[in-house]
Order: C-alpha cells, then structure tokens, then sequence
C-alpha cells in the first residue's frame, strides 16, 4: 500500500511536468490551429541550452536556467513562430504546417545530437533529494519540489488567463480570432502571446525533468508521444484538460511501469489514447462542439 | 506536346533502370534496389497523405510488419509453419516464397492499416496521425523486446534472397544484377496499380477527394470508405516495401522501422511533390540517393579544414530543405519541374481590355 502511495506520488510529480507540455501544446492549437508536432523536442532543447550555458559560457546552475529560458523563448517562441508558422499562413489547411513541424522535430533531434552530445548528460537540480518519511511513506523531496514547482506555474498560467485583460484578451482569440479582432483585441499580438508561453512553459518542464531522466538528445519522442497523448486524453480544446490528462498519464505510466512491465510501460499512454478516441473522442473534460477551422 | 514529353522521360527513365544494373558495382545495384523499395513505400504514403488528405506516421513500422514476415517466410524455420499455418506449405515452398512472402505482407499490412484507420477516421482531422504515431512506436516494442518472434535487438540475420521463376538471385558476384531486376520489375507492377488507382473511374473518387472533400462527399462519394481504403491500400505498399527490403538487406533490427522513420516518409513526399506519381521517386531519391554524395563532399569539406560541417548530419539538412520547400514549392520539386516544363500561356483577354464594368469597344 504504501509502495503503491509513494507511486502515485513520483506519477503526479512526471505528470504535472506532462501537464505543462501538453498545455503548451494546447494553447498553440486554440490559438493558432498549430498542431506541434516538435513539442517533445521543445521539451528537449532546454536543458541542452541550460548545459551549453554552463560548459561553454560557464555559467552557475541558476544563471544557465535563465539563460535556457532566454534561448527558448528566443528560439522557440520567436524564431518557431517568424521562420516556420508564419511564412505557412494562407496555404490551403493544416497539413503544410504539420510537415514542417515534424521536420522542426527532426532538425532539432539531430540538431542537439550533432552540435553537443549523442550521450545521455547529467543534469544538475537545484532541489534537494532528501527523503523524509511521513506517515511511513517515503517521499523525496524533489519530487514535492517538481509538483510544487508545476503546479504553481500552472496556478499562475491559470491566474493570467482568467484574471488579467491580456489573458481574457487571449483567451477571446482562441476562440474566435475574427470576433475579437472586431472588439479590438490586438489578435497577432495574442497570437506571439501563445508562442511565448509555449515556449517558456517548455523551457520550465524541460528544467525540471531533466534531472529526472539524463538528458539525451531522442528524450523529445517520448515527451511528445506523452505530451500529444495527455492533450487528446484530456480533451484537446481544454487547459483543464490538459492538466488532468498528464497528471493521469503521469500515474498511470508509473504504475505500469511498476506492476505490469517497464519493457512496455510507454504502451500503457499509447492504449489510453486508443481507448479514448473509440469512446471518448472529445476526451475526459473535452466538450463535444467543436470550433470550425 | 508535354504528353509526349513525359512518355519520352518516362522511356528514358525505363531504359536507363534496365541498363544499370549491368553496369552498377555490386553497391551501385543495393543503392538503386534500396531506392525502389523506399520509392514503393513512399507511393503508399503518397496515396495517403496526397489524395486522401491523411497523415500516416506508420509508414516504416508497416514496413517492418512486412519485412518480419518475409524474413520469417524466406527462412522456413518452424516457427514461420507455426505462423502460417494457414499458408499450404507449398506457398513457403522455395518456387513460389517470394511471391507467397510478398501476399502475405501485403494482406497483412492491409488488415491492419484497415484495423487502425477505422476508429480514429470517425472523429477528428488529425487523430489518425496520433493513432500512427502511437502505433509506429508501440510496433517498435514489440520489434525490439518480443525476441522469440523478431529476435530482438540483435534481429533476424541471414536472410536468402530466394530464386524466382528459376532465376538465382543471391548476392554473388554473379547474380546480384538479378535480385535489382526483380525489384525493378515489382517497382513497375506497383507504380502501374497506383497510376490505375488514380486514374481508373473507381480511383477517379480519390483524385474527387483530394481536389475538394466537401464537394466529393456532396456528389456522394462515401468520403471516410475511400480514406479507408486510401490508407489501407497505402499501408499495405508500405508491407510489399518490406518484405522486398527484407531480401535486399538480408539482415533485419528494429532501428528502421522506428518512428524516425515514419516521419522521414512524410517529408520525402512533401519534398518531391505531394499527390504526383513522380513525387515519390524523387522523393526516396533526395532521401537515399542524395546523403551517399553529401557524405563524399562532407568529408571533403571537413579535411580541408572547415570542421564545422561535420555536425551537419543529412537528417539536419533533409529537414532545412523541408522547411523551405513547403514555404516555397507546396507543390515539392515535381511541382517545381511541372512549372518550369509548361508552356507559358499568354492572358486570354488583355491588360487593355474590359474590366468589370467597362465596355469593350
């Protein structure tokens, strides 16, 4: 019993780091019909910059975390959105961005591969890993630290979307860019908004998985297997859906992982995702109407 | 005048294939084989992605299912009996292995192309990519850790190129020509049954589907039955693709049927020109044929002191050039070489002439 409590703790903490990812990956698709279909890799790439930051400049942990959030911003906020979305739009349908995304995916991938390591690296955390006992369970702190860290930037995306003008302003335009347009809302503005957050919400799941698992240059399929799994189990047009989905990938995942096979534990998320679209399609908290595209 | 163009390139292109094997080094014949076999796969995903609209990330596992059979077939140990029990013996039967291995692959790969199109076609636009992806990478496992069946990590080794119709086609120094005949010849075979496909009147529904969904499904096209079928069809070139590669290789692992893979197909159809029958040729040909020089200039390059282009791998490359070529050639290079090649049509009326409005004089 206890073994299966502290499985659920560690499953919560990957699953809000999945949580984040697939909310990123969420928010791009409400607002700028952007399947990402490189969004494992953006989880990826973070933690390359953090690394290079602190090999090649020489930087403290602390300051190559923020230069990592810098780099992706720069990289895969803006540079994503000017050289890859932007030059798409006015092609006919979804498919052309798709393609380029997975060869974004591609590029980035080999891209870490060649121009750092094809080795697995150490990456340093700035959580401690104690383990305290509590009520006879073991819990390692860095696990409480991941969830806390988690959930407060997801508490603190919450606040801006719901709570602020820009986020209510960004919120209007996912769901009806022309209508918002009309009420004045700056829509290409929001639009850069999304791919903003996007990308530091990556750079932050990025940080805090790394330590986690070694960081490895094909560390992105898996992310954005379970990423793309969590936004569609959660229901795709959701952010609550997105978090609920990868706080319950998380677990499951740990617990397959655990009691039925870890040779096969990355097929747990993939039956999920099946049983989901036969019989859910619109996924857990999705709702069934969609937004034309 | 462009009909007769492109029946004399296509002649030249038939000439030149039957040609080169004769003159091809033993490598040079395995380059040109391993170019067909990815083209024949590329044509399933070209039906798939270019006609019905649909994004196949499975195409190399689909490639994998057919070159594990073949593997199993060609072998003839008991476990292939104990798989293929439903098989007459007399199809694993030395004669006929080639051709009952390819069947089999086919049939195979099609069930299960209509096995996993079928439920995620009823919902949304873009979960039958998620669905092949989940797919490809749950294949993958299945490659990499049932060893009883596909010999894990370390694969199926030793695979005889079979003889067909009497014709010995082991890698000898004498035979190795034969073997790219015969791919060239199933080559043929499968572009021929993908140009009726497109053309035949049945096929015509794909091309309906592919210029406008909407309007085919309003002039009663049973739109989700032909994006079934589309992708099983696909699916299933990806399995005869296999089980030649099987052959081709003579040694099978699971590390080209992963999900990297997959995708590279559907970049190799963006790049050559989605929903065109050359498409995917020059495709497979800028994805197989290209890294062998760019390899050759690469290490050049890197010995005469610009170290820098060691790190760019063909994979970096391949993928720069996707992302341009969609920003600039949509229609990939066929498109490109289509437009270049047309006559330049003059404007039927004149600048001078009457706009909305005016009257002509």
């Amino acid at each position: 019993m206890t073994d299966f409590v502290q499985l659920i703790i560690s499953g919560l903490a990957t699953g809000a780091i999945y949580a984040l990812a697939a909310i990123g990956f969420t928010l791009l698709w409400q607002t700028s019909q952007t399947i990402n279909f490189a969004q494992g890799e953006f989880v990826m790439l973070p933690a390359f910059f953090a690394l290079a930051g602190m090999t090649a400049l020489g930087l403290p942990f602390s300051l190559a975390a923020l230069f990592a959030v810098a780099c992706s911003l720069a990289v895969l906020g803006f540079a994503f959105k000017f050289l890859i979305v932007d030059p798409l739009i006015g092609q006919k349908g979804t498919l052309p961005l798709v393609i380029s995304t997975i060869a974004v995916a591609l590029l980035l991938k080999d891209g870490a591969k060649e121009f750092y390591s094809a080795e697995g690296q150490r990456f340093p955390t700035i959580l401690p890993n104690d383990v305290v006992a509590i009520f006879g369970l073991k819990i390692s702190l860095d696990q409480i630290g991941v969830l806390v860290i988690a959930v407060a930037t997801i508490a603190l995306l919450q606040w801006f979307l719901a709570g602020t003008r820009t986020g209510r302003q960004m919120q209007a335009t996912a769901q009806n860019p022309t209508v918002a347009r009309i009420l004045g809302v700056n829509v290409e503005r929001m639009i850069l908004l999304t791919f903003l957050i996007n990308a530091g919400l990556a750079a932050i799941a990025s940080l805090l998985i790394s330590p986690i698992y070694l960081v490895k240059f094909s560390n992105g399929e898996v992310l954005g297997l379970t990423a793309f799994v969590a936004a569609i189990v959660g229901g795709f047009n959701q952010v609550r859906g997105a978090i609920a989905g990868g706080l319950l990938v998380g677990v499951l995942d740990n617990l397959a992982a655990a009691y039925v096979s870890s040779r096969y534990r990355l097929a747990v998320p993939l039956l999920l995702l099946v049983v989901i679209i036969l019989f859910r399609p619109q996924g857990l908290l999705g709702r069934k109407e969609e937004r034309s595209v | 005048m462009r009909r007769a163009l492109a029946l004399a390139a296509i002649l030249v292109a038939v000439a030149a294939l039957l040609y080169a094997p004769q003159v091809l080094s033993r490598y040079g014949n395995f380059v040109l084989a391993s170019w067909l076999v990815i083209a024949i796969a590329a044509m399933g995903v070209n039906l798939i992605m270019g006609y019905a609209g649909q994004e196949s990330l499975a195409q190399a596992g689909f490639m994998g299912i057919g070159a594990y059979i073949t593997a199993h077939m060609l072998k003839g140990g008991s476990l292939a009996f104990d798989l293929f029990w439903i098989y007459p013996v007399v199809l694993t039967w030395t004669p006929f292995s080639m051709f009952s291995a390819i069947a089999a692959s086919a049939l195979a790969t099609f069930l299960m192309g209509i096995l996993i199109a079928f439920p995620s076609l009823r919902v949304q636009k873009h979960y039958l990519a998620f669905v092949t992806l989940a797919f490809t990478v749950f294949l993958w496992l299945v490659f990499r850790n049932e060893e009883w069946l596909t010999g894990g990590v370390f694969g199926i080794q030793d695979i005889k190129r079979p003889s067909v119709f009497g014709f010995e086609m082991s890698p000898s120094r004498r035979h190795y020509a034969n073997f790219t005949y015969f791919v060239i010849a199933m080559t043929a075979i499968a572009a021929f049954v993908m140009w009726w496909i497109v053309h035949s009147p049945w096929g015509r529904a794909f091309t309906a589907l592919r210029e406008n969904a909407l309007r085919a499904e309003s002039l009663g096209i049973d739109v989700t039955g032909y994006k079934l079928l589309a992708f099983a069809i696909g699916s299933a070139y990806g399995g005869i693709a296999g089980s030649l590669y099987a052959p081709l290789v003579e040694f099978i692992d699971p590390s080209p049927f992963a999900l990297a893979p997959s995708l590279l197909f559907l970049l190799m159809i963006v790049v050559g020109g989605m929903g065109s029958l050359a498409g995917p040729f020059i495709g497979a040909a800028v994805a197989v044929v290209l890294p062998l020089f760019i390899e050759k200039w690469q290490s050049e390059l890197v010995a005469n002191g610009f170290a820098i282009f060691s790190h760019f791998s063909y994979v970096i490359i391949f993928s720069i050039l996707v992302i341009t070529t969609i920003a600039i050639a949509p229609r990939g290079l066929a498109g490109l070489f289509a437009d270049l090649t047309k006559p330049r049509r003059r404007p039927h009326s004149d600048d001078k002439g009457a706009r909305l409005g005016e009257v002509k004089s």
